[in-house]
């Protein structure tokens, strides 16, 4: 692409012959490439075509939305890329671009993001603005007034019957035209495209599934709790098949900064501390907004007496988890790797495929799978052993059960790391200990493990970092369980990110500030843990050079 | 078994005054044992374990009652293929086993790509911030991208606003989301391993005018075929078993994983009655990864752990 110049002195230093250190080499001068290929240059060529069209395509919905700051972002990236795969510079960047774009975008960012909730009462009662909580308030407080139009009602959705979002679809009895109404407002449909049954319901409607009246009466609460906004009030269910126009009873006042119920004349004055509409007995009203509440939810952890306790056994259990799991799948699979580490043994590559089978077979599947063999009426544990255990009744059984499934699971890993490992330590050494009169134990403390220890290290490491946060194993078999009778949400078998997860979203209403506080914990638990063995371990050379 | 051939190295068998014939052989089967039989005995039995669970999923899966109440270790009530015919028929299993090859196929293939573009950077070349991004690296990787659920949730939210093709129930936005996590871990065993080759290759090839990216594709990634095998194998594995984020992010049936689908089939009081059909998905479910460490076994051992080792 550029023109090859010869400056003086451009045959002073042969390129790839600098020293190498922790020096940056001087980069290519432009006199010095290598030529271009064509391979090289059709790749490049097809690369960066791509990357423009899909640029185009995604921008298309940003200007329709008027996302400006987005399409900026969009724009800067592929210019971006454009100047650095077209330059001869910065030939480290080309390499860790790709997967870089995509750390920011989908793991760096929704951390950050989770951080900043964390310092909020993000959750239930608080998820939008002040002025969404005020919508929230006026359309729920909708009551019927003598007189309203009734609509006859289907309820649909776009999606899975059983979970997607619901929609209503009414029928005006006046003129007969049918609109879909969700939390966002009413829409007219094509007449066209639905399909409307005598007395005015809607039995088919394009791009909707309607649903029949079993899958309606098991949403039943979601159909009574959605309420639709319209100019003169809302539209609410009554029953599963007729719905009305109500008005709103409750208003906010912009001049004193209060919800005001025209009924009993209560009103409830805006609390900008927490975030909810208070009323001067102390009532809160359950619609409420985000607000900032500083460290709140960091110290909560800490001197909250009903959080804190459990909290802390919950911690400590995590630990001991992490460190069984990890130790005893490394102690089986190097034993069994040491017993079928001898060159007279036969069939070593049979007893492999066999051993390792566990870690073949979906490992979600097989924890569901070890959750029924557990079962204490009709479990193959029970039965096979003769045993009457509920397993997951009681804290230490269902602590040890869970322990137990993860040494099956975890073993064939570790067995396979530590025959490699193994096989990486040459004979000598430890015939030379035979030699000097040292017994196989004795050769297996002093020689074995210590190579075998410092080759596996930051495998245990980071074994112990994923069984910290092993989501899976618990919430797949126990689902936290057993639960102190006086705490739902801390389980004896419960990790901390499986408490998490119950808290932000759990039956309990979502606590997702609070739950982004303790993914925080867990972070700096697991940062500061792994950072610790690293350093101790790290004796090695070249690891961070 | 064969009996041993072939005389011990240990000391106590020197100077052995020669005794009767059975004797000899009494021995010689005591000592086979003391020196391999236990070993065998010990394997054997660490196979068994392995296998027991195994065992109880086939005969759940080939019973023909294809209940949870009356499957026991070895299938006593005879045998049958009726549960993988209602399997297919009563869930969408093909849909799900399609989706999740599909996803787990294409992220790992482009997340041990991505790695080993990074690794080769990392271990090749100096620059600026190199130290900082290797182990900001380390760091990130120890927060689990799906502590962050509740914003990858909002982001989402807006993502399927946008672009409907790439947002929830789409098999795409999954995969992009676990690309997310592709520099993680890996980065750092690959890293290992390109340390390991000697610099003298790249060197040499430069000298012969070749471009770094020659030198990537046509020696480095030959080269390092172990690890990346063992990459792709335990991104495979991971995806294929992932499942909360999937379950956040799939909600219809037919955009649904093996995981998320199997998952619903033993939810509420159907679990003792679907059983039968879930083992025989658990089974199929194996399949794929099955012949991909079938495929990969040469590698597996020594890659597993030479990105761990500076050899």
């Amino acid at each position: 692409m550029s023109t090859p110049q010869s400056g003086p002195g451009s045959a002073t230093r042969t390129p790839g012959r600098e020293p190498v250190g922790s020096r940056p080499p001087r980069s290519r001068t432009a006199r010095d490439h290598a030529p271009i290929t064509l391979t090289g240059l059709a790749g490049k060529v097809l690369l960066l075509g791509l990357t423009a069209g899909i640029a185009v395509w995604a921008a298309f919905p940003l200007i329709d939305g008027g996302k400006w700051a987005g399409l900026a972002l969009l724009a800067a990236t592929t210019a971006g890329l454009f100047y650095l795969y077209l330059t001869r510079r910065h030939i480290p960047a080309k390499y860790l671009v790709p997967g870089t774009l995509f750390l920011i975008a989908f793991q760096v960012f929704p951390v950050l993001y989770t951080a900043s909730t964390a310092f909020t009462n993000f959750g239930d009662g608080h998820r939008g603005s002040k002025d969404d909580a005020i919508v929230a308030i006026q359309t729920s407080s909708v009551t019927q007034v003598p007189g309203s139009a009734e609509y006859a009602l289907s309820i649909a959705t776009k999606g899975d019957p059983a979970s997607a979002p619901l929609v209503f679809l009414v029928t005006d009895p006046t003129t007969g035209t049918v609109s879909a109404g969700d939390t966002g407002g009413l829409r007219q449909l094509d007449a066209a495209d639905v399909t409307v049954a005598a007395g005015g319901k809607v039995t088919a409607a394009e791009g909707y599934t309607v649903l029949n009246f079993g899958q309606a009466s098991a949403r039943s609460k979601e159909i009574t709790d959605l309420v639709v906004p319209t100019a003169g009030g809302a539209l609410r269910s009554s029953g599963l098949s007729r719905a009305y126009e109500g008005k709103a009873v409750r208003a906010y006042e912009a001049g004193c900064d209060c919800v005001r119920d025209t009924g009993t004349g209560q009103t409830w004055t805006a609390d900008e501390e927490v975030g909810a509409f208070v009323a001067a007995d102390g009532e809160r009203l359950a619609q409420g907004w985000k607000v900032n509440v500083g460290l709140s939810n960091f110290t909560r952890v800490l001197t909250d007496e009903n959080i804190s306790g459990p909290f802390l056994s919950t911690l400590i259990w995590n630990f001991a988890f992490a460190i069984a799991s990890t130790g005893g799948t490394f102690l089986l699979g190097m034993m069994i790797a040491l017993v079928l580490h001898s060159p007279r043994m036969r069939g070593t590559n049979l007893y492999r495929v066999l051993l390792v089978l566990p870690y073949a077979m979906p490992s979600f599947a097989m924890l569901l799978a070890w959750r029924d063999m557990f079962n204490a009426d009709f479990g193959l544990i029970n039965n096979l052993f003769g045993l009457d255990v509920d397993w997951f009744g009681q804290p230490w059984t269902a602590r040890l059960a869970v322990i137990l499934v993860q040494l099956w699971l975890g073993y064939p890993y570790m067995f396979l790391v530590a025959t490699g490992a193994l096989q990486a330590i040459p004979r000598e050494l430890t015939e030379a200990t035979s030699v000097d009169g040292a017994s196989p134990w004795q050769s297996f403390r002093a020689v074995t493990l210590p190579l075998l220890l410092i080759a596996l290290s930051p495998l245990l490491i980071s074994s112990f970092a994923y069984n910290f946060n092993n989501f899976n194993a618990i919430y797949l078999t126990t689902e936290g369980a057993p639960f102190p009778a006086d705490n739902p949400t801390n389980g004896a078998t419960d990790l901390l990110i499986t408490y998490t997860y119950r808290l932000a979203f759990g039956g309990q209403g979502a606590e997702f500030g609070f739950a982004a506080a303790i993914s925080l914990f867990i972070f700096a638990i697991v940062a500061v843990v792994s950072t610790v063995s690293f350093r101790r371990t790290r004796k090695q050379e070249e690891v961070y050079s | 078994m064969t009996t041993l051939t072939g005389a011990a190295r240990t000391g106590d068998t020197a100077g052995r005054p020669p005794a009767a014939n059975r004797n000899a052989t009494g021995r010689r089967r005591n000592r086979w044992f003391a020196q391999v039989g236990w070993r065998h005995l010990v394997a054997v039995l660490g196979v068994l374990f392995s296998l027991f669970p195994i065992v109880f999923v086939l005969s759940a899966a080939l019973n023909p009652l294809g209940t949870l109440s009356t499957t026991e270790l070895v299938p006593t009530g005879g045998v049958s293929l009726g549960n993988f015919g209602e399997l297919f028929e009563r869930t969408a299993f093909e849909r799900w086993f399609v989706n999740s090859l599909l996803i787990a196929g294409v992220a790992s293939f482009a997340s041990v790509f991505l790695s080993a573009l990074a690794a080769y950077a990392f271990s090749r070349m100096r620059f600026r911030g190199r130290r900082v991004g290797l182990l900001s690296l380390l760091l990130i990787q120890m927060f689990p991208q799906f502590l962050a659920i509740v914003a990858i949730y909002l982001i989402f939210g807006t993502i399927t606003d946008l672009w409907p093709s790439i947002g929830f129930n789409t098999p795409w936005g999954l995969l992009l989301l676990y690309m997310g996590g592709a520099l993680g871990v890996n980065t750092w065993l690959m890293k290992g391993f390109f340390d390991t080759l000697p610099r003298e290759l790249d060197e040499s090839a430069t000298m012969d005018g070749a471009s770094h990216a020659q030198v990537f594709f046509r020696i480095m990634l030959p080269l390092v075929a172990p690890i990346l095998a063992v990459t792709g194998l335990l991104a495979f594995i991971g995806t294929i078993n992932e499942f909360l984020m999937a379950n956040v992010f799939l909600t219809s049936s037919d955009s649904k994983t093996l995981a998320v689908g199997m998952y619903g089939m033993l939810q509420g009081n159907e679990r003792n009655n679907n059983f039968g059909i879930f083992a025989a998905g658990t089974l199929l479910t194996a399949i794929p990864t099955v012949l991909v460490f079938q495929l990969l076994q040469r590698y597996i051992v020594s890659g597993l752990t030479a990105g761990a080792v500076k050899g």
